[in-house]
């Protein structure tokens, strides 16, 4: 358990989204709520970007990962600790007090968090 | 709902337009357009504006009034459409939407963007400003959202990395013939393959330019399109559809499932099937998503359009011409214009009007996609009578 949580939704049919969203499918509302960081998931499908926007570090490694909890699928997308991976992969999330500098793009640094999870290989 | 005809359509060149502003890049297309209607500025009813970020490039908001004073249209309708980079696509929609109801009798459409006064990482933030806040602090982009795809594309139907850049080389080389388009520059497999990484495994000859530029259209019902100048096309088929805004929760990130379903039901409207097209204008912002739409629109099936690139079955002289323009990818990306220029090479083709592109058409389809696939408007045109 750790101090920060990665918090996916789950819905009333069951299913679970990250990010969450107030309605689910089918119209489904949001019943209760899974930590995902203490789950390890599957890289889907990896890039290392090296052309990178205002505020974030290059190279810039992202993946589209999937968990399974409780026989539930969820997916997330985010950084990677490495560009050192395949598809298939397991890994892990990773805390990080802040993934982009909040001054240095378009956004309004107070509209959004900038701290999240990471992906590391297992 | 009355039947919508096409009879004027026109696009400055794209590329950097120095000295030029959004202002003055949407009156230079919005006049040309007008011209080519043979109409003038006060006889329309309804004015639109295809454009993304006005405000976020330049600080300009309200372009569409301000349009409607430069061309003397006062006191038409006008309204902005903005649906990231589908604004044109959906600026069509509007436009027929216009005229079909039977509230306007004659509406122009002018998309337009000014970005290549700012810095690539700028221009990229302010397009990745549509993504969720999520996606946004890991600093994912639309060029990342395309190495994710290609990657699992490539290794999911097993398609060699050289089909990816045969798009490229098509889409230059039809981009030599047109006189509007960015680049005018033929490119060969080895210059695609070996160019920078920009989002592993894509390249910088996988992606389109940062652009300026504007392209208009004139809408009025078919029943009187005979009494403007030149030959006109009909709108047979538009519908849009939207997907996930968060791109990680489609099932398989190599379905864009808007363009199947905006593809559909335009398809429906019309009457046609991809069968029935001739030629297709596709969002090739990315080379990967020329497979992902020609699969989509079902002119190939699911993982196998590489194999139509590989052979050159979209090639000019092809079985299916697509991107006959040069794409996005050599004709330029100016966000806002790029669906109304789709259509405006659509156009040119089915009243013979495309010069050395020229390819034999009775239909033809336009997709314009938004962000990485969150939204999509297909437009199904025909030759008119």
């Amino acid at each position: 358990m750790t101090d920060h949580a990665m918090e996916a939704v789950r819905y009333a049919d069951g299913s679970l989204s990250f990010p969450g969203h107030p309605i689910g499918p089918d119209g489904s509302e949001p019943v209760g709520t899974v930590d995902l960081s203490e789950h390890t998931a599957t890289v889907v499908t990896w890039t290392t970007a090296t052309a990178t926007p205002p505020g974030v570090e290059a190279p810039n490694h992202l993946a589209i990962v999937q968990f399974e909890v409780d026989g539930e699928p969820v997916r997330a997308i985010g950084q990677l600790t490495t560009g050192d991976v395949t598809i298939g992969d397991e890994v892990r999330p990773v805390y990080a007090e802040q993934l982009r500098d909040p001054e240095a793009g378009i956004r309004e640094p107070a509209s959004q968090s900038w701290d999240g999870f990471r992906f590391e290989p297992v | 709902m009355r039947e919508v005809a096409v009879v004027g359509a026109s696009m400055t060149p794209f590329g950097r337009r120095e000295g030029e502003w959004i202002r003055s890049l949407l009156a230079e297309a919005g006049a040309a357009c007008l011209d080519d209607a043979g109409v003038g500025g006060h006889e329309l009813e309804h004015l639109y504006v295809s454009n993304m970020a006005s405000g976020e490039f330049e600080g300009q908001t309200g372009v569409m009034n301000a349009l409607a004073q430069d061309l003397g249209a006062l006191p038409a309708y006008t309204q902005r459409v903005d649906q990231t980079s589908a604004s044109g696509g959906a600026g069509i929609y509007a436009a027929w939407q216009s005229v079909a109801s039977g509230a306007s009798d004659l509406t122009m459409l002018v998309g337009g963007e000014k970005m290549t006064h700012r810095s690539t990482g700028e221009a990229t933030d302010v397009i990745a400003s549509l993504t969720h806040p999520e996606e946004y602090k890991h600093g994912v982009t639309l060029p990342s959202f395309a190495g994710l795809t290609a990657r699992l594309y490539l290794e999911q139907y097993d398609a060699p990395r050289e089909s990816l850049a045969r798009v490229a080389v098509k889409n230059h080389r039809n981009g030599v013939d047109n006189p509007n388009a960015q680049f005018r520059k033929e490119i060969d497999v080895e210059t695609a393959l070996e160019s920078p990484v920009v989002a592993d495994p894509l390249r910088l000859y996988d992606f389109c330019p940062i652009t300026d530029g504007s392209a208009a259209l004139m809408f009025c019902p078919v029943e009187v399109a005979d009494s403007y100048d030149g030959a006109y096309t009909t709108v047979a088929g538009v519908a849009g559809a939207t997907d996930t805004h968060v791109v990680h929760d489609r099932a398989d990130p190599t379905t864009m499932g808007a363009v199947v379903d905006s593809g559909a039901a335009a398809y429906e409207m019309a009457g046609y099937g991809p069968e029935d097209v001739d030629v297709a204008e596709l969002h090739d912002m990315f080379t990967i998503l020329e497979f992902l739409q020609c699969e989509g629109l079902g002119f190939h099936d699911e993982g196998r359009a590489w194999e139509a690139a590989m052979e050159g079955r979209t090639a000019r002289d092809g079985e299916l011409p697509v991107n006959t323009s040069g794409g996005l990818k050599s004709k330029g990306h100016p966000l806002g214009a790029s669906g109304v220029a789709q259509a405006v090479e659509v156009h040119e083709q089915l009243t013979g009007g495309a010069g050395p592109r020229q390819v034999e058409s009775e239909v033809g389809l336009c997709c314009n996609v938004g962000g990485f696939g969150n939204c999509v408007v297909t437009t199904l045109m025909e030759a008119g009578a």
